[in-house]
C-alpha cells in the first residue's frame, strides 16, 4: 500500500519556492492499476516520481506498506528502488547494450544474483514479453512497442513490488499502445503488481486502470474508481479529458442540445444493463417518445457501459425515469 | 628522384617518425587516463547533474581553462623546469612527453564532458530508478554510452597531439617536427620539410580513419 502524508514538492527557482505538487493525501491499493491523469505541467510526472524517491518531497510523509520511506537513508533508499520497477515514455533503455544485457542490467546492478539465475530470468521475461528471438538485438534495431516490452521486462527483472509508468503510451501508435495495456494488465493479474501509471489520454485510463486521480495544477482536483470518475465526472477538467477521450467537442454538443425539443436525460447503464432491451420497453409502457442525441457504448477495463443522451417528448416521463432507475440505469436530467 | 630529394636521410627520417610515434602514442595514453577523471568529475558537479558541486566544477573548469588557453608553444617552455623535476631532461621524446600531457589531458577532458552530456537524462534517471549508485551510473551506463563519443575524443585529441608534438622540436623535443625545423627551416632544404609534411598528414589520415571505424563499430545508435 502506497500512503501520501501531506506530501509536498516545491521547486527553487531564482530562490522562490514554485509549487509543482501542493500537500496531497492519497492512497494506493496493494494489487490495484492506479492511474493519474493530467496535462503535461499538471504535477502527474512529479508524483510518480516521489514514490521511488527520485524526486525528494518537500513536505509530508510516504509510506509503502507501512515504512516511512522519506527517511531512508542512501543503501536504504537504493534497496528500495529494487522492488519498485519504472518504464518511461522514450523507454530509457541503454544503446549500448542488447536486449538481454538491458534486461539484465538491474540484476546485475543490485549484485546479489548469480549469473546462472540472472540468465534464467532474463530467458523467462523474453518469452514473457515475447522478444525471445529478438535477444542479442539492440535497441535501435526495434520497434517502438518492442522498445516498451525491453522496457517492461527490465523493470520487472528484480521481482518488483509496485510498477511506475511514466506516459509508457503516449510515444506509441494506438495500435501497440493497446498491446502494451494489454501486457500492462496481464502482469497486473498474474503477478499481483500494483501499477501507478500516468498519461494525459483517458482512453489509458479507461482500459487499464481500477481507480484514478485527476491532477490539474499541482493539486489532484477528483479521485475515484475510474467507473465513477468516467461516467460522472465532476470537476472541469475530468471533464474535459472525458470529452476529448470521446471525440466530444463541448460547444458543439451544447448546441446540439440547444436544438432538442422536450426534456432531455443522460442515460448510464452499466455491467448487465447494458445489454437489457430496456429503451424501446420503457417508452412503449410510458407512451414518451425519444430520440437519441449522443451515445456510446463501450467497456471500462472489463465492465461494459453504455452512456445515452435522449430527448423525450409526451407520454409520462415520471414513470419512464422511474423505471429507468429501477432497472439500474443512472438518470441525470441535462434539461 | 635522387637528385630532388637528395638532403633525404632516410634513416634519419625512420627514427624521426618513430620518435613521433612514441610522443604521440605515450602522450595520448597519458592525455587519456588523466582526462577521463577529470572529464568525468567535470560532468558530475555540473549544475543539475549527479554531484553538483559549484566550488569543484570552477575550480576544475578553472584549471582547465588555463591550460587550454595557453598557447602550446608557450606552455612547452613553462613545463620546461617541470619537466626537467620530473624526469631529469626537458629534452628528446621523453622531456616532450609532460607538456604534450599538460596540453592533451585539459582538451580531452573537455570532450569526455561534452560527450558525457549527450547521454540522454533518461537513461541516468532509469539507471538511479534501478537502485544504482552513482559509480554504478558512472561504469554502467554513463561511460558505455559515451563510448562512441569518448572515442572520437580520443581520435581529435590524437591528432591535435601529432601537431603538438611537431612543435616540440622548438625546444628540441625530437621526432619529425624537430627534423622540419633543423633541416628543413634551418637549413633550408625543403625535400626534408616535405617529406616530414607528407609523413604528417599521412599520420593524421590514418589516425582519423581508424578513429572513424572505432566509433561506428561501437555506435549502436
Amino acid at each position: 500500500m502506497i500512503v501520501f502524508d501531506q506530501v509536498q514538492k516545491s521547486y527553487q527557482v531564482d530562490g522562490r519556492a514554485i509549487p509543482a505538487l501542493h500537500p496531497t493525501d492519497m492512497t494506493i491499493e496493494n494489487g490495484e492499476v492506479f492511474g493519474i491523469v493530467g496535462h503535461s505541467g499538471a504535477g502527474k510526472s512529479t508524483l510518480v516520481r516521489l514514490i521511488n524517491l527520485l524526486e525528494p518531497p518537500t513536505g509530508g510523509d510516504i509510506l509503502i506498506d507501512g515504512e516511512n520511506i522519506t527517511r531512508y537513508g542512501a543503501a536504504e533508499l537504493r534497496a528500495f528502488r529494487r522492488k519498485v520497477g519504472m518504464i518511461f515514455q522514450h523507454f530509457n533503455l541503454l544503446s549500448s547494450k542488447t536486449v538481454s544485457d538491458n534486461i539484465a542490467f538491474p540484476m546485475k546492478l543490485a549484485g546479489i544474483y548469480s549469473k546462472a539465475e540472472i540468465r534464467d530470468r532474463v530467458q523467462e521475461l523474453l518469452a514473457r514479453v515475447s522478444l525471445t528471438d529478438h535477444a542479442t538485438k539492440y535497441p535501435s534495431q526495434l520497434s517502438g512497442g518492442q522498445k516498451q516490452r525491453v522496457g517492461i521486462a527490465r523493470a520487472l527483472a528484480c521481482r518488483p513490488t509496485i510498477l511506475l509508468c511514466d506516459e509508457a503510451t503516449s510515444a506509441l501508435d494506438p495500435q501497440t499502445t493497446q498491446s502494451v495495456l494489454r501486457l500492462l494488465s496481464e502482469i497486473n493479474k498474474e503477478l499481483g503488481l500494483t501499477i501507478v501509471l500516468i498519461t494525459h489520454e483517458m482512453d489509458v485510463v479507461r482500459r487499464v486502470c481500477d481507480r484514478v486521480a485527476v491532477m490539474d495544477g499541482g493539486r489532484v482536483v477528483e479521485m475515484g474508481p475510474v467507473s465513477e470518475v468516467f461516467l460522472h465526472p465532476k470537476h472541469p477538467t475530468t471533464r474535459d479529458f472525458v470529452f476529448e477521450s470521446e471525440n466530444i467537442d463541448g460547444q458543439e454538443l451544447q448546441e446540439d442540445l440547444q436544438k432538442a425539443s422536450g426534456r432531455i436525460l443522460r442515460l448510464t447503464f452499466k455491467g448487465e444493463s447494458t445489454y437489457q432491451p430496456l429503451l424501446g420497453s420503457v417508452a412503449r409502457a410510458s407512451g414518451v417518445d425519444f430520440s437519441i442525441l449522443s451515445g456510446r457504448i463501450d467497456h471500462i477495463k472489463d465492465t461494459p457501459y453504455g452512456q445515452l443522451t435522449l430527448s423525450l417528448v409526451g407520454g409520462d416521463l415520471g414513470a419512464a425515469m422511474n423505471a429507468l432507475e429501477a432497472a439500474d440505469v443512472h438518470v441525470e436530467v441535462v434539461r | 628522384m635522387e637528385a630532388l630529394l637528395s638532403n633525404v636521410d632516410w634513416p634519419e627520417i625512420g627514427i624521426a617518425s618513430w620518435d613521433t610515434l612514441v610522443m604521440v602514442g605515450m602522450s595520448l595514453l597519458f592525455s587519456v587516463l588523466a582526462g577521463l577523471p577529470i572529464g568525468v568529475l567535470l560532468f558530475l558537479t555540473g549544475k543539475r547533474q549527479l554531484l553538483e558541486q559549484p566550488v569543484a566544477y570552477a575550480v576544475l573548469s578553472f584549471v582547465v581553462n588555463v591550460l587550454r588557453s595557453v598557447p602550446f608553444i608557450i606552455l612547452l617552455i613553462v613545463m620546461i623546469p617541470f619537466t626537467v623535476m620530473l624526469i631529469g631532461t626537458s629534452l628528446g621524446v621523453a622531456g616532450a612527453i609532460p607538456p604534450l600531457v599538460a596540453g592533451g589531458a585539459p582538451f580531452f577532458a573537455r570532450l569526455v564532458e561534452t560527450s558525457l552530456r549527450e547521454v540522454d537524462r533518461g537513461i541516468i534517471e532509469a539507471t538511479q530508478a534501478m537502485g544504482a549508485n552513482v559509480r554504478q551510473i558512472i561504469f554502467g551506463a554513463l561511460l558505455p554510452e559515451a563510448l562512441p563519443g569518448i572515442i572520437a575524443g580520443i581520435t581529435v585529441t590524437a591528432i591535435t597531439l601529432v601537431s603538438y608534438a611537431a612543435m616540440s622540436g622548438v625546444i628540441g623535443g625530437g621526432g619529425l617536427g624537430d627534423l622540419a625545423i633543423r633541416f628543413g627551416y634551418q637549413r633550408f632544404q625543403t625535400d626534408v620539410m616535405v617529406i616530414t609534411v607528407a609523413l604528417l598528414v599521412i599520420f593524421v589520415q590514418v589516425l582519423q580513419m581508424v578513429g572513424d571505424r572505432l566509433v561506428l563499430y561501437f555506435s549502436r545508435k
